[in-house]
């Protein structure tokens, strides 16, 4: 998050960045703030025969602060916006992404592929084994995200990725891998006693490795 | 009834009534300043009570699945010991559950509502006193149905102080969703109605009893505070109430308002829940704000900085806090479109309580400065709410809570607003206006023993919080260590868990002080302080009907060195000349004409 831990997503580095805008500008209020508060009760202590200014307000300070913070936080607003639009309002173009189906439980992930028909949710569908997800790098993928129980929530820390899961809809969830490795899936959705034990490793690797492994799903 | 009766002293007279028994003066009583501590002490109770469920959670943290000296035994009997997996969720569940239903709101708006509000406004006791006796013993019995949970099949509830469906609605998705979920929900259905009925005392007594000449603009910060946080009760609570019904339904007669198996909706439970508990936390931090202005002023013996918009950014942070519900549910699924709309007016909301903090900042400026207890903990409220606060900015801009949403972030956010913010307050306020309550002075020097190892200890457990949820840990996790990204965690979580220990053991000093001052504190007077509010214009602890005369109010609350005045202060209830104390006025006396 801001560069503590690795990002290997196309969209890591815009949450990033974002995340270092508000800490530049929340770490100016905090020093201000309480810079000002530390120094005042030094400053102001009460000393005998000394009387504090007897002053009820300034209609100008006023209108300072308010017009200065609403502008730093409108600003806020505005800018993070194009970010949030593209991880959550946006999907890859389906016809090229690759499809994936990933259903959670008490307490695993279960991901489903394509088979042969290219389709998902058809008989010819291959299953990976619990709690892990294949995926090809540098390739658009759009995971179809169910549960089968109660709220789940997918999270890939290494893809500042998270989407709840939720039982009654599926939720198009998009990534797309920079690197290859493991990466770990944590669920961030309290589901019962094994939540704490819901992990899950995203597979990422060259495409060839990834067709490799599907044809290892494949039914001989 | 009114107390505009024309003349300006209106003389009442004490009748000596009826001797009253010790069940109608000390636990069936009808008298606000009763009801306020009997508020009082089962919140503190509940306080500790919530306060070692936490110790329960920070042990398992930083030493997972371990035996706990002495203590295993006697709280995991039933499961050789060690904590169960089940109960991990269980205890999460119960703390937020009890801090928040059980604590903050009781204590707050209960005790120190019910104590300050006929006080402050010059009023002999709430406009309905007998439903002022009910909204205290509905409490009653929901305490033991909450506490009862831990003695049913199953346990506890388990889902979450947040109770999110299916988890809460199906039985069988974690033990606690049986027994201990159905008493969880009559039981803070029976401590939402006590909440109702105080709301409607509360908004009635300030409309309709303040003494004459306290014109809604002459009320302590205080009072607007407790009297917008009991409209924020009165509009809020009845959502959660029916939330609460249907998820009840759901679970015993086989309706289906959340269950997608027959046609439910899962995420309408959130947006219920938040609906309401949104409102919620500005019902726990306002009371806060109000009575760490009047402690602020008092002690910088100057007057309030900015009295409108302070005002004006109370009834802003509530009438906002109606419309930010959504920013607990940016990852819920629901549509991102609405995640925008939640934003922006979340980025909103901001704006009025920092508006209040440069207004705090501003009364410090040019004051005199008493660092008594009381100020030195509305002064930790300031600078741990300006923590919390910020720390919510991050979370508001919704492509990095996709990050930080239900990981640690949260629960450091969540602790500076409710602890640095709320606990802070409720630590100056106790000390504050503990001569008023009980006659006694408690000790300002174990006050400030207390204070230093209280925020010292308080910053170093959740601190760090912030760091752990940068790295993406997750919030409700029994044991993170199996995962990679999170086992190098463990020596930060053994660190705030020692501290964790240490901010418990401090509150020692608080309640040795506070029981002990109780039987031997020195004696009150009826105003330690030199402040100028109306309760400090009657005894310390005050007669039975509060005053001896009706108070008559010439000004507002915040006339601290005014250079008319001799002295540094001006009670509400003395004028300037005619009727009242005639004060000398001092020559050449401060700077600044007021520029309001």
């Amino acid at each position: 998050m801001g560069g503590l831990i690795q990002n290997a997503s196309t969209f890591g580095p815009a949450i990033d960045l974002m995340f270092m805008v508000v800490l530049v500008m929340t770490s100016v209020a905090f020093v201000l703030v309480e810079g000002l508060l530390i120094y005042f009760l030094i400053r102001y202590r009460a000393r005998p025969g000394q009387r504090a200014v007897y002053v009820h307000g300034s209609r100008r300070l006023e209108l300072a602060w308010t017009v200065g913070t609403a502008f730093a936080l409108l600003s806020l607003a505005l800018y993070q916006r194009p970010t949030w639009a593209e991880v959550k309002q946006t999907l890859p173009d389906e016809s090229t992404a690759l499809v994936i189906g990933l259903s959670a439980d008490q307490f695993d992930w279960d991901a489903t592929y394509p088979g042969a028909d290219g389709r998902l949710d058809t008989a010819d569908d291959l299953v990976a084994p619990p709690n892990l997800l294949y995926v090809p790098v540098d390739r658009p993928v759009i995971v179809r995200l169910q549960s089968k129980d109660v709220l789940h929530s997918f999270f890939v820390p290494q893809f500042r990725l998270k989407q709840d899961a939720v039982p009654g809809i599926t939720i198009r969830v998009w990534f797309q891998a920079t690197e290859t490795g493991e990466f770990e899936i944590a669920c961030a959705e309290l589901c019962g006693l094994g939540h704490y034990r819901m992990r899950g490793l995203v597979i990422v690797e060259s495409s060839e490795a990834f067709e490799a492994r599907l044809a290892e799903l494949r039914p001989k | 009834m009114t107390t505009h009766t024309g003349t300006a002293t209106h003389v009442t007279h004490d009748h000596p009534a009826a001797e009253k028994s010790f069940i109608q003066k000390y636990v069936f009583s009808i008298d606000h300043k009763v009801i306020g501590k009997q508020f009082l002490f089962s919140s503190l109770f509940f306080f500790v009570f919530g306060g070692l469920l936490a110790m329960l959670i920070r042990t398992q943290l930083a030493w997972p699945w371990q035996e706990i000296p002495g203590v295993g035994q006697f709280v995991y009997g039933n499961s050789g010991n060690i904590l169960a997996p089940e109960a991990y969720p269980a205890l999460v569940t119960m703390h937020g559950t009890i801090m928040i239903f059980f604590f903050i709101i009781p204590i707050l708006s209960g005790a120190f509502g019910n104590f300050l509000i006929p006080l402050m406004i010059g009023a002999k006791d709430m406009a309905f006193p007998r439903l002022n006796l009910l909204s205290y013993w509905f409490m009653v019995p929901a305490f033991f149905i909450m506490l009862a949970g831990f003695f049913v099949e199953g346990g506890t509830a388990a889902a979450g102080w947040t109770s999110y469906v299916p988890l809460s609605a199906l039985p069988d998705m974690v033990p606690g969703s049986g027994a201990g979920q159905t008493l969880w929900i009559v039981s803070l259905t029976l401590v939402g109605t006590s909440s109702l009925m105080g709301a409607i005392n509360y908004i009635t007594t300030v409309v309709m009893l303040r003494a004459k000449g306290m014109h809604m603009f002459r009320l302590p910060m205080t009072i607007w505070a407790l009297f917008i946080t009991a409209i924020l009760v009165l509009m809020a609570t009845p959502v959660l109430t029916s939330a609460l019904i249907l998820l009840f339904l759901d679970r015993t007669v086989g309706t289906h308002f959340f269950l997608p198996s027959g046609g439910g909706q899962v995420i309408l439970w959130q947006h219920l829940f938040w609906f309401y508990s949104h409102p919620a936390v500005y019902i726990m931090i306002l009371p806060a704000m109000g009575m760490a202005s009047d402690i602020i002023s008092c002690f910088a013996r100057k007057p309030l900085f900015g009295y409108k918009p302070m005002v004006f950014s109370i009834m802003a942070i509530a009438g906002l806090g109606f419309i930010v519900w959504g920013h607990h549910m940016f990852q819920s699924g629901m549509n991102p479109v609405l995640g925008t709309v939640f934003m922006t007016s979340t980025m909103m909301i901001a704006l009025p309580s920092a508006i209040k903090t440069f207004n705090w900042l501003a009364t410090l400026w040019g004051g005199q400065l008493r660092l008594t207890a009381p100020m030195l903990n509305a002064l930790a409220f300031v600078s741990t709410f300006v923590i919390g606060g910020l720390s919510g900015v991050f979370a508001a801009a919704t492509p990095v809570d996709i990050f930080i949403h239900d990981t640690y972030w949260i629960v450091g956010h969540i602790h500076y607003v409710l602890f640095g913010g709320s606990l802070f307050g409720v630590f100056a306020a106790v000390q504050y206006w503990f001569p008023k309550m009980f006659g006694r002075m408690m000790s300002d020097r174990w006050g400030k023993v207390h204070f230093v190892l209280t925020f010292v200890a308080f910053n170093l457990v959740f601190f760090p919080m912030f760091i752990l949820g940068a790295y993406g840990m997750p919030r409700r996790i029994a044991d993170y260590t199996s995962y990679n990204f999170l086992a190098p965690l463990q020596s930060l979580n053994q660190f705030m868990t020692l501290s964790a220990y240490v901010l418990a053991l401090s509150q020692l000093v608080l309640f040795g002080n506070f029981f002990y001052s109780l039987f031997r504190g020195q004696k009150a007077a009826d105003n330690p302080w030199q402040a100028n509010s109306l309760e400090w214009a009657t005894s310390s602890p005050p007669p039975e009907h509060n005053f001896h005369a009706e108070p008559v109010v010439y000004h507002g609350p915040y006339e601290y060195s005014s250079p008319e005045v001799a002295e540094d202060w001006l009670p509400q209830n003395h004028a300037l000349d005619g009727a009242g104390l005639k004060k000398t006025p001092t020559p050449a006396a401060a700077t600044g004409a007021a520029a309001d």
